[in-house]
């Protein structure tokens, strides 16, 4: 089973550049469904006997991850009537180079920790590069909702990190779900505020009013 | 069962406050408090208790914390009843229910002796203090909200990234013990594979420092105290932040039990250094009371961490201070409330002549301004020095010095706004602000926090000293 994991790792990697790259909105939210569904099915490629509790963690990622939160992330751009376009603070080429380098530094750092012994060595420079990109995309994209995907590939990114734990403590994956809330509530905040018209147009960017 | 009773209660009563009449919600509210800070005193007379297999265990480093967070919940509750009859936040129901919700999570936190529900524990809590500083429906509450969030939500997930890396720093097997039980790390500490457990403290450390607000990593706080109901306030500077800070001290422990002192502990005073710096300069020519309370949690939460990285008797002294601050945090936010309520703004510039005004609430804030700086005789006096006779023990008396400059800074930056607003001329104040005057109802609270600080100052209990003891032996310090 295991090439099979190591192909979903590497087209994990690839959405997350699909989110770096792409100017659309609706392509980055596609890309993070998909990378959702990829997630969803680690659980049981990862793992040589499926016992029930891997079954339950496996669909409840894919429910949450692969269509929840991309659904209420599309709601969202519907209600609160967000422009479809993406304008990053720093260039497509930029962000793709900087992503590139997370991925150096994510297999050069793996390459040095000590691994517990895991089916696939992919899964630990996979991870670092997913948070990595996640936190990237958190940073430089100055829109609420675009923030929200960064977030969700920095969650999904510590979700694989927690999948090496897997067999140890299945109760630590299960409890790195938890983080998606933080994901609804924002989604949700966005389109309160929205419908509060607070704001004119949701660009965290002009949350600017309390400084020193 | 009783550890159970102490998370599960306040939950219960926080689901309750949602269907019960709207009457007797103050009742709720301040029952539930009594009835916790009631358990909490029998965690004193029988110590030791554990639950769910050892999951949920109680020590003397909880048990002081849990302490804190209970007495300060307390007041806080008393003072939110007479709080709501002045001035009702958005959506009274809410409001009690996240504030009861508030102290279940701090009670998870904090008798929690494995790290994932630790963490189920601090993100409760992050998630269920938002609704009560979105407090009014404006543009500012807004912003602040959401700057909590998103910098607490990053935090938090890097403290779960930090959760997963210590449970791959312990062994597999008998070796390791249980995964992530504290009293397991603690007990094998010596078989955690040390690249994995300094790579596990550098993310807790980040996470649990975005909780504590440490600098650089503070940014939340000036806008979230300076936007949240002055209560609000009190009870993140004094009880969440605690709680972060007991996370932060057990991971600290089991490094300092595996013998990574050589990098914990620089890492640990170089933040809190960085914080006391920060604090300094933007306590000097603060306009704002709230957010001036804002940069003086972060020099407080500096001094915690800078004791717990000296050792020695600073650890000791670390987790007195945890205690006096988070009191005299209370206090302060409780007086500073009493201000704003009458003044209707938080700009120090339109607030003077409080001993006039309010007369009660104006000396409280005298006696937080002295207690806050720690100067004698309160409780922060005898903390902050046993944190120093800590910082020279270990020899570092450079650090020691630049500590001395910068609480001297930080003395003179607080004593002149406070200063100026309670003793000030009143027609100088600029675009005065008048309605009604003091509460009787509401300067309880902060009496009674200010005569436990006080107290503390003067009189260590014998019970909460061998607890420090014990709670300093923990965190690989010692007794002065």
């Amino acid at each position: 089973m295991t090439p099979l994991a190591e192909l979903v790792l590497l087209a994990i990697v690839f959405t997350d550049f699909a989110v770096l790259g792409t100017s659309r909105l609706s392509s980055c939210i596609r890309a993070i469904a998909l990378q959702g569904l990829l997630l969803g099915s680690l659980p049981l490629l990862l793992h040589a006997e499926l016992n029930p509790r891997l079954v339950v963690l496996a669909v409840s990622t894919v429910l949450i991850k692969g269509f929840a939160l991309p659904a209420s992330l599309r709601w969202a751009i519907r209600e609160a009537a967000v422009r479809r376009e993406v304008e990053p603070l720093i260039g497509y080429l930029a962000s793709i180079l900087l992503g590139a380098a997370a991925l150096a530094v994510a297999f050069s750092v793996a390459g040095v920790l000590p691994l517990p012994s895991l089916p696939t060595d992919l899964l630990v420079p996979v991870s670092l590069v997913t948070v990595m990109i996640g936190l990237l995309v958190l940073i430089t994209r100055a829109k609420a909702l675009l923030q929200v995907v960064g977030y969700l590939m920095l969650e999904n990114g510590i979700y694989l990190f927690g999948l090496t734990q897997a067999e140890r403590a299945p109760f630590l994956v299960e409890v790195g779900v938890l983080l998606d809330v933080f994901a609804g509530v924002f989604i949700m905040g966005i389109v309160v505020f929205h419908i509060n018209r607070e704001f004119d147009s949701i660009s965290a960017d002009r949350l600017r009013e309390l400084r020193d | 069962m009783l550890l159970l009773t102490l998370v599960l209660a306040p939950v219960v009563a926080a689901a309750l406050a949602y269907v019960i009449a709207a009457r007797l919600r103050a009742v709720l509210l301040l029952g539930t408090a009594a009835l916790h800070t009631a358990l909490v005193s029998l965690l004193w007379i029988a110590p030791g208790d554990r639950a769910l297999g050892g999951w949920l265990a109680e020590d003397p480093l909880g048990r002081i914390i849990l302490t804190l967070v209970s007495v300060l919940f307390l007041a806080i509750a008393h003072y939110a009843i007479g709080y709501r009859r002045e001035e009702d936040p958005r959506g009274g129901r809410a409001f009690v229910s996240c504030l009861l919700g508030f102290l279940g999570a701090a009670s998870l936190v904090v008798l929690s002796h494995h790290f994932a529900l630790m963490w189920i524990g601090m993100e409760t809590m992050t998630l269920v203090v938002s609704p009560l500083i979105f407090h009014h429906d404006d543009r500012r509450s807004l912003e602040a909200v959401w700057k909590y969030l998103m910098l607490s939500s990053v935090g938090i997930a890097f403290a779960l990234l930090g959760v997963f890396l210590l449970a791959t720093a312990q062994p597999h097997g008998v070796a390791g013990g249980r995964p992530l039980v504290f009293d397991d790390l603690m007990a094998n500490a010596a078989a955690l594979d040390p690249v994995w457990l300094r790579a596990a403290f550098v993310f807790l450390l980040i996470g649990f420092g975005t909780k504590m607000g440490l600098a650089p990593l503070h940014s939340w706080k000036p806008d979230t105290y300076g936007e949240a109901p002055s209560l609000v306030g009190g009870l993140m500077a004094g009880a969440l932040t605690s709680c972060a800070f007991l996370g932060l001290a057990r991971v600290s422990a089991i490094c300092f039990a595996a013998g990574a002192d050589d990098f914990v502990r620089p890492a640990l005073i170089a933040f809190g250094l960085a914080s006391l710096v920060i604090a300094a300069a933007f306590i000097i020519g603060q306009g704002d009371i709230k957010r001036l309370l804002a940069y003086s949690s972060v020099e407080h939460m500096g001094l915690l961490v800078i004791g717990l990285g000296v050792g020695g008797v600073g650890a000791y002294g670390s987790v007195l201070h945890a205690l006096n601050n988070g009191l005299a945090k209370g206090l302060m936010f409780l007086a500073v409330g009493n201000v704003v309520l009458v003044t209707g703004t938080s700009v120090a510039d339109r607030i003077r002549g409080l001993h006039q005004r309010l007369p009660i609430s104006g000396t409280l804030l005298i006696v937080g301004l002295f207690a806050l700086t720690g100067s004698p005789p309160f409780g922060l006096f005898i903390s902050e020095f046993t944190i120093l006779r800590g910082i020279l023990g270990a020899s570092h008396p450079w650090i020691g010095a630049i500590v001395i400059a910068l609480l001297a800074i930080i003395f003179v930056g607080l004593a002149a706004m406070i200063l100026e607003m309670v003793y000030g001329n009143r027609e100088a104040a600029a675009g005065r602000s008048e309605h009604g005057e003091e509460r009787k109802w509401l300067v309880v609270a902060p009496l009674a926090l200010a005569a436990i600080v006080l107290l503390l100052g003067v009189y260590i209990p014998r019970p909460l000293s061998m607890a420090l003891a014990a709670a300093a032996a923990t965190l690989g310090g010692a007794a002065p």
